[in-house]
């Protein structure tokens, strides 16, 4: 619940009342005539959580630094440099990523699943997030959005997971939140759709 | 019914009306900005309790947020006396409260603070007459409305109820009641019986916005025109930069400046300056940044002490240990003496490797700055100590600092420091722009304030009837409190001279020895409650071994007839035996204690006071090939009354699996003056497939006020471990990490 948490900051509303009530200024006109097409500028065109995007910067770029210094999709969280703690774990194509080793090069044309575009249009609550809230598997929290997509990738994969299956799931949690992850997952495999109820 | 001495003696509740209706309720240092308190929109909320008029409950939370669940269980204990409809409630995280008196601080919101489980008593103690006193205002506005007598006017789930049946939500009477004059007595508080929402689970508030990825921790901010900054730090403690070509850095585009940080001053204590000499790259975007950072050509020049590994600081431990002690922490009867005479002796040496906190969200600060106003917004535990240090380096005002407290990924102890902070000032003031500080993970394990190493010689006898005479504990350890606090003071951080088995052995002796290392360190979950009980807790766990005595009976013989002992630490002023041996009861019982135990599978046990809170530990593992299987852990808790069940469940389930996390394979190493490791791959945090598919909690139920739940489960999880290690291996491993140690022996 963010509600008002840091308004001034981040969310890029301006502060106070704005000056939209007042006369802008008109810019000036260039005659159709005098248009020249630019080229158009080239790059990586991805697909995340649904929109499309081109990056025409450094192809070289970590896809968890285009997401969280460009995009501003926060979800997907810096804990390392190595993939080894899974905080940005994202969906590439459908299949597990951690996107801080993944160059943008790399995702050409991928179509990326953050935390972000888990949810519904509606809001409707993935059933893995709806899973989350009802087990409780929170603590700090900064690992989850990464364990989040594990779950749903594993339970993509193998829709009636077992333990050991659920213990593949290799995202490091310090506050040991485990227990609950897997509980979480239990009850998400079971509310997914075309589960008997 | 009891009274909110406290709430009432120390301040007043202040009430305000607002433009819209609201029915505010704060505390008298809001007087001078009232409409900081309307919760308009782009202002920050101030107040602990806002109503609107259509019932939404706004609280604010005061205390930061790092995984402990305090936001929750806070609104919780001030909605139970306000008696809010917990479907209306929205929490939100209130700024650190400061005003300035006399050019010095005067905190305005009370505690705020994540440390040693403190935030749910200083709740319960204060918060509750908040609740109360808005639920009073609400019940006069509703007799006013119904011309009736308030004594007559009952309150349920938002709800003011008349005695014909007759209702008004409290958005109705929000408005009337922010325009009534408070009472000048302290509010009357709920009896523990009419409590509907203390008790009760509620899950995490910020749950929705974490599985959604809004939940926004300090990293993910932003703000306009900042600039992101990291840093390379000298790797030997105490060394300086000798010698720095930005050259090549300079032309990248994207890279704004080079910085240098000097080395800490050793005159200024530990954690409220950088860690280390370091060279900041400041940038546009991390990316540019971290590149830049690996293209500088620099030279470090190490210190003057070097950094020793965990063998080279026992040789020295075993020589401070042969001689006296720097604190002689307690001494009852005589044990030399005792000794002497006793037909059983056990002695035994324990050790403690040096721990990082390896907290997922790595240090952090997003920080502007100018002539009139500084914003932090960073992962900090000890909010007064973070404007303290922005202060000492701005200059500015305390009312011009402005410290946000943003939900931490972890904390641990690591984000009551504020060096972090402290380099973030530094640069944006030198920058001349907002700076977003973010640590790499290999800078946060090469420089953290370590939890330190320290060696434990434990000796004991017993009398012919088996019973223990005499307990010695020498521990030899680097204090937490060295560089930051005068000598004379080091041993408060490492040794409790009340910690059991004092009071329950006739001749008993604490010592501790000042153990010099190079190397930082800080707070820990748990502090040295965390260690200490590891050694004395397997040393029990021995003797009761040697004497051929069930290890349950012996220590519940130990503990012996319920008594309240005298406990001048933190969680005192008493040290209940009995409520220590219930817990130990209750968790050996849920294990199968007195049960045959299953071929190969050990069993094992332990307790301990932390902090007020009682726990026990009862584990059973079996070794499968190379493999620690652990089948069984049960966490028995009395923690005083339990705001939040289902919070607190977390933490004790959390806190175990930490523990055997950190006890199995966590170890700092130093290899040529520096920290060997970079990162998780050479620091293991346990995985899923390595802990227990769950921890079975019992909560005992208490009338006792709260004491909060975070550090309890931590200290009695590994001795628990390590003596079902030992009941099924017949391996005693005496010392942490466990497994290299283990796999050596095995």
């Amino acid at each position: 619940m963010n509600v008002g948490a840091f308004p001034a900051i981040g969310g890029g509303e301006p502060r106070g009342a704005c000056a939209y009530n007042r006369r802008m200024p008109q810019a000036p006109q260039t005659p159709p005539q005098k248009i020249v097409p630019q080229p158009i500028r080239s790059g990586i065109d991805i697909e995340i959580n649904g929109r499309r995007y081109r990056h025409t910067g450094d192809p070289e770029l970590p896809l968890l630094w285009y997401l969280r210094d460009v995009l501003r999709l926060t979800g997907c969280k810096y804990g390392c440099d190595d993939t080894s703690c899974g905080a940005c774990s994202v969906l590439v194509d459908g299949k597990l990523k951690r996107a801080c080793t993944l160059s943008m090069q790399a995702v050409v044309d991928k179509r990326i699943t953050t935390v972000e575009g888990l949810a519904g249009a509606d809001g409707k609550l993935h059933p893995v997030q709806q899973a989350w809230i009802d087990e409780d598997a929170i603590l700090c929290g900064y690992c989850q959005s990464g364990q989040i997509m594990a779950a749903v990738d594993l339970l993509a994969r193998k829709p009636n997971p077992s333990d050991a299956d659920i213990d593949g799931i290799g995202n490091l949690c310090r506050c040991g939140s485990y227990p609950r992850i897997r509980r979480a997952i239990q009850r998400a495999a079971a509310a997914m759709p075309g589960k008997p109820k | 019914m009891s009274r909110a001495h406290d709430a009432g003696r120390r301040r007043f509740l202040k009430v305000f009306g607002s433009a819209t209706g609201a029915l505010i309720v704060g505390i008298p240092a809001f007087a001078d900005t009232p409409d900081e308190l309307l919760g308009r929109n782009l202002v920050p909320l101030n107040p602990y309790l806002r109503i609107e008029p259509d019932g939404t409950t706004v609280i604010g939370a005061r205390d930061p947020e790092v995984g402990q669940g305090i936001r929750t269980a806070e609104a919780r204990i001030l909605a139970e006396e306000l008696d809010a409809d917990w479907n209306k409630v929205i929490v939100v995280p209130l700024d650190l409260g400061v005003t300035t008196v006399n050019g010095e601080p005067h905190w305005t919101y009370g505690h705020q603070m994540a440390s040693a489980s403190t935030s749910v008593p200083a709740a319960w103690n204060d918060l509750r007459g908040v609740g109360a006193a808005a639920r009073e205002l609400l019940r006069r506005a509703a007799a006013e409305r119904w011309k009736t007598t308030p004594a007559s006017v009952r309150t349920s789930r938002g709800m003011a109820i008349a005695a014909d049946g007759r209702k008004l939500g409290y958005g109705e009477l929000a408005d009337a009641a922010s325009k009534l004059k408070p009472a000048t007595t302290p509010p009357v508080l709920k009896a523990p019986p009419q409590f509907v929402l203390v008790g009760q689970d509620a899950g995490d508030v910020d749950a929705r916005d974490i599985v959604t990825g809004r939940q926004r921790f300090a990293i993910d901010e932003w703000l306009g025109d900042t600039l992101v900054a990291v840093i390379t730090r000298c790797p030997w403690p105490g060394g300086k930069l000798a010698q720095l070509d930005d050259a090549a850095v300079q032309k990248m585009k994207g890279v704004e400046k080079v910085m240098t940080i000097p080395p800490p001053d050793p005159a200024r204590a530990l954690g409220t300056q950088p860690l280390a000499a370091g060279v900041a790259v400041l940038a546009r975007d991390t990316w540019t940044a971290l590149q830049a950072l690996d293209k500088l050509e620099l030279r470090w020049e190490p210190g003057t002490l070097p950094a020793r590994d965990d063998s080279a600081l026992a040789q020295a431990a075993a020589a401070l240990l042969a001689g006296d002690p720097a604190k002689a922490v307690r001494t009852d009867g005589d044990f030399a003496e005792t000794l002497k005479r006793a037909p059983h002796r056990f002695k035994a040496e324990y050790r403690v490797a040096t721990v990082a906190h390896a907290e997922l969200e790595p240090p952090n600060a997003l920080v502007k700055v100018d002539n009139q106003h500084a914003l932090v917004v960073a992962p900090v535990q000890n909010p007064r100590a973070t404007l303290d240090t922005v202060r000492r380096l701005t200059g500015l005002a305390p009312d011009k600092i402005e410290v946000k407290l943003p939900r931490a990924g972890g904390g641990f102890g690591r984000f009551l420091e504020t060096d972090y902070v402290a380099e973030a000032v530094m640069l944006a003031k030198a920058a001349g722009k907002p700076i977003k500080l973010v640590w790499t993970r290999s800078e946060a394990f090469a420089h953290d304030t370590y939890r330190p190493f320290s060696v434990h010689q434990l000796e004991a006898c017993a009398d012919r009837k088996r019973k223990l005479t005499g307990w010695t504990h020498r521990i030899a350890s680097t204090s937490r409190l060295a560089g930051r606090e005068p000598r004379a003071r080091w041993w408060l951080s490492e040794m409790h001279p009340d910690d059991l088995p004092a009071g329950l052995v006739d001749n008993l002796q604490y010592a501790w020895y000042a153990l010099e290392s190079a190397l930082p360190r800080g707070s820990y979950r748990g502090s040295s409650h965390a260690v200490n009980a590891f050694a004395t807790e397997c040393f029990i766990d021995e003797i009761a071994h040697e004497l051929k005595i069930d290890a349950l009976k012996f220590r519940l013989a130990l503990l012996g007839d319920p008594r309240k002992l005298s406990y001048r630490g933190h969680g005192g002023p008493v040290l209940d035996t009995g409520r220590l041996a219930w817990v130990l009861n209750l968790a050996a019982d849920a294990i199968g204690w007195n049960k045959p135990h299953p071929q190969g599978h050990g069993f094992g046990l332990a307790c301990h006071f932390t902090f007020g809170g009682y726990v026990a530990h009862a584990v059973e593992m079996s070794m499968e090939g190379e493999r620690l299987v652990i089948h069984n852990v049960v966490c028995a808790a009395d923690l005083g009354r339990v705001v939040n069940p289902l919070g607190a469940r977390a933490a004790l389930v959390g806190a175990t699996l930490d523990a055997f996390s950190t006890a199995l394979r966590q170890r700092i190493g130093v290899k040529d003056g520096r920290i060997a490791q970079r990162g998780f791959s050479d620091y293991p945090l346990a995985t899923m497939a390595q802990m227990p598919h769950d921890v079975q909690v019992i909560l005992v139920p208490s009338q006792e006020n709260p004491t909060g739940a975070f550090a309890m489960g931590f200290p009695s999880a590994a001795p628990a471990l390590a003596n079902a290690i030992f009941a099924g291996t017949t391996v005693r491993v005496r010392q942490l990490p466990i497994w290299p140690e283990l796999m050596r022996l095995l």
